[in-house]
């Protein structure tokens, strides 16, 4: 994208420092942002909602701390883009879906709380696939995204808008949900850095509940340690989230250069060959990266996670399955959307037969059938069993290893359309990145050179819970040798 | 680990009729013509859970959740929390101070 804004003022900590410091007003660097998306968003599609006067409102009185003397906070002064499945009071969220429309939440999520609190300024809602169903955010009731890398390409998906929000340099940072992959993979498909917390982690309270045991909120940016200082402002325990992890702890920028020396790094068998659909220049590539660890001072073997064959199966259940029941409090009665009829029910399937999207009623019909009678144990109880499994593979894989590595998405972005009429296809895009929202592992994509298209190419890093300290320290290895 | 073992009682693939009756449940109308896409694409993805549902797994715990959770409960105090108001305010419809809803009674369940 032309006319980029100047490289001093791309990284998250260095724009808080200059305006920290006074070297530039919050405000000033708001517009040079404002002017990249529009001149670009046109093209890009990355928002649904660029909120001009909130993030000037907010930009000055940032300004205005920091001339009267208070601290202004680690994010002082820095844009942050917001995926539009997140409640921003007063400000409408939509979840990229007709069904909420007009709704504005009478609250902020936790997340957005502590940007704010941390000085940073929001300018605006980025669009997703419909509820962060799918992978391309062509699922979305306002259009697609485009991949600012290819203008033809997808950029991946469901957090596509915040993915190429960053990589267009609408903003240095944005925000996005991750449920089987929808941070991870859009950061690989546009280039970006992108983190999928510990569950319980980052608070998920003001996030639209799609899957609810899978879902995580977290950070996309241009490099591994901006996306650290953001993880540990929005990371911690939160008790308006019952399952937020109350020992959550957040230093991991202090220790982010310690490097690899030393360190077991297992690299996924099944993901580098065992399952089918994996392009062998991802592969490639992702060995490249391998070599780049052992020669930083790692010591790195390959390894089997058997269960991670069956994952995709067990995530195409589970996550609908808990979608379907979720999805159920959308019945025109207490926000959005209401399509009148003659009694309740015929209002209920009005309203959802007319506010949903197909990939949206595909994914509830597909869990309804899953939880339904005669159907439970086949099905959503052979899932979750094999959660278990995936479970112990791990447990069993940490046991002598610090951090595994996979290629984060199986190929690069790919045209617009391509996948679409093809669910079963376009799920294929999930392979490397579900096994760690089963668990509920943080992992983390690093881009690791380009395909033959040219097109960005991610790596992916898994850590055990709670383990994020040394996610980012092989993460920033990488990021190094891949300059 | 042995996982691929042989399970004689797979289920047969979704049928059109499975589907209506599923829409039903879900409280959502498909057109004919969408009744035999969703079909085809649902039986797809099942077909493809066929993987899963081969496995022999009776040992092992069913796993629903990634963190062993039990009850959570706060702290029995008074705090801040959103007024009725401000719910209601975003409601499509709403008539003293609460939701409104067609007419629920002498409806067929």
């Amino acid at each position: 994208m032309s006319g980029r804004v100047p490289e001093k003022y791309q990284s998250a900590s260095e724009i808080a420092d200059l305006v920290t410091t006074r070297e530039i007003s919050a405000v000033e660097i708001l517009d040079r942002y404002l002017n990249q998306i529009n001149e670009h968003e046109e093209d890009v599609h990355a928002f649904n909602l660029v909120t001009i006067n909130e993030a000037r409102a907010a930009a000055k009185e940032t300004d205005r701390l920091i001339v009267e003397g208070e601290k202004p906070g680690p994010l002082a002064g820095v844009p942050v883009a917001i995926k539009d499945n997140l409640c921003t009071k007063g400000i409408p969220t939509t979840a990229s879906s007709k069904i909420l429309e007009g709704w504005k939440p009478p609250y902020d999520a936790t997340v957005v709380k502590k940007l704010k609190e941390a000085g940073a300024t929001i300018v605006g809602k980025t669009n997703l696939d419909e509820f962060a169903m799918g992978s391309s955010t062509e699922n979305s009731a306002f259009g697609p995204t485009r991949n600012p890398h290819d203008l033809s390409c997808v950029p991946g998906g469901s957090s596509g808008g915040s993915a190429a929000a960053v990589a267009a340099g609408f903003a240095p940072i944005a925000i996005g949900s991750d449920t089987g992959g929808s941070i991870r993979q859009p950061a690989a498909l546009c280039g970006v850095v992108g983190v999928k917390p510990t569950y319980g982690g980052v608070s998920r309270y003001g996030l639209l509940a799609f899957a609810s045991s899978l879902d995580q909120v977290g950070p996309f940016a241009t490099s591994v340690k901006d996306a650290a200082i953001v993880h540990e402002v929005i990371g911690g325990y939160d008790p308006l989230d019952s399952t937020s992890i109350k020992q959550a702890s957040n230093s991991f920028v202090q220790v982010i250069d310690e490097g690899v020396n030393k360190l077991k790094v297992g690299i996924i068998s099944e993901l580098m060959g065992g399952i089918d659909g994996i392009t062998h220049e991802v592969i490639e590539q992702t060995n490249k990266a391998v070599s780049a660890l052992s020669d930083a001072g790692a010591q790195v073997e390959e390894v089997s996670l058997p269960a991670a064959l069956y994952c995709l199966s067990a995530y195409y259940l589970i996550a609908p399955a808990e979608a379907s029941s979720n999805l159920s409090r959308y019945d025109g009665v207490r926000y959005g959307l209401r399509v009148d009829g003659a009694n309740l029910k015929e209002m209920n399937v009005n309203t959802r037969t007319e506010g949903f999207g197909d990939e949206v009623k595909r994914r509830i019909m597909l869990g309804t059938y899953a939880l339904s009678a005669g159907y439970y144990d086949a099905y959503y109880g052979k899932a979750l069993k094999v959660r278990r499994l995936l479970a112990e593979n791990f447990a069993d894989l940490y046991k002598d290893y610090d951090v595994l590595l996979s290629p984060t998405s199986p190929c690069t972005a790919f045209k617009l359309g391509a996948k679409v009429n093809d669910p079963m296809t376009m799920y294929v895009n999930d392979v490397c990145t579900i096994p760690s929202n089963l668990v509920g592992h943080p992992a983390i994509s690093i881009p690791f050179g380009s395909g033959k298209d040219g097109m960005p190419i991610g790596v992916q890093i898994l850590a055990p819970p709670m383990k994020e300290s040394v996610m980012y320290q092989a993460a920033r290895t990488l990021e190094q040798a891949s300059q | 680990m042995d996982l691929a073992g042989y399970n004689e009682e797979m289920s047969d693939s979704i049928s059109s009729d499975e589907v209506k009756h599923v829409a039903n449940l879900a409280r959502l109308r498909l057109t004919s013509e969408e009744l035999e896409t969703f079909t085809e694409q649902l039986r797809a993805v099942l077909d493809h859970a066929k993987d899963v549902e081969a496995l022999q797994l009776d040992d092992i715990e069913p796993m629903s959740h990634p963190l062993p959770i039990e009850n959570t409960m706060r702290e029995d105090i008074p705090n801040q929390m959103l007024r009725p108001s401000e719910f209601l305010s975003e409601a499509p419809a709403v008539e003293d101070g609460r939701f409104l809803v067609p007419k629920i009674l002498g409806e067929e369940a």
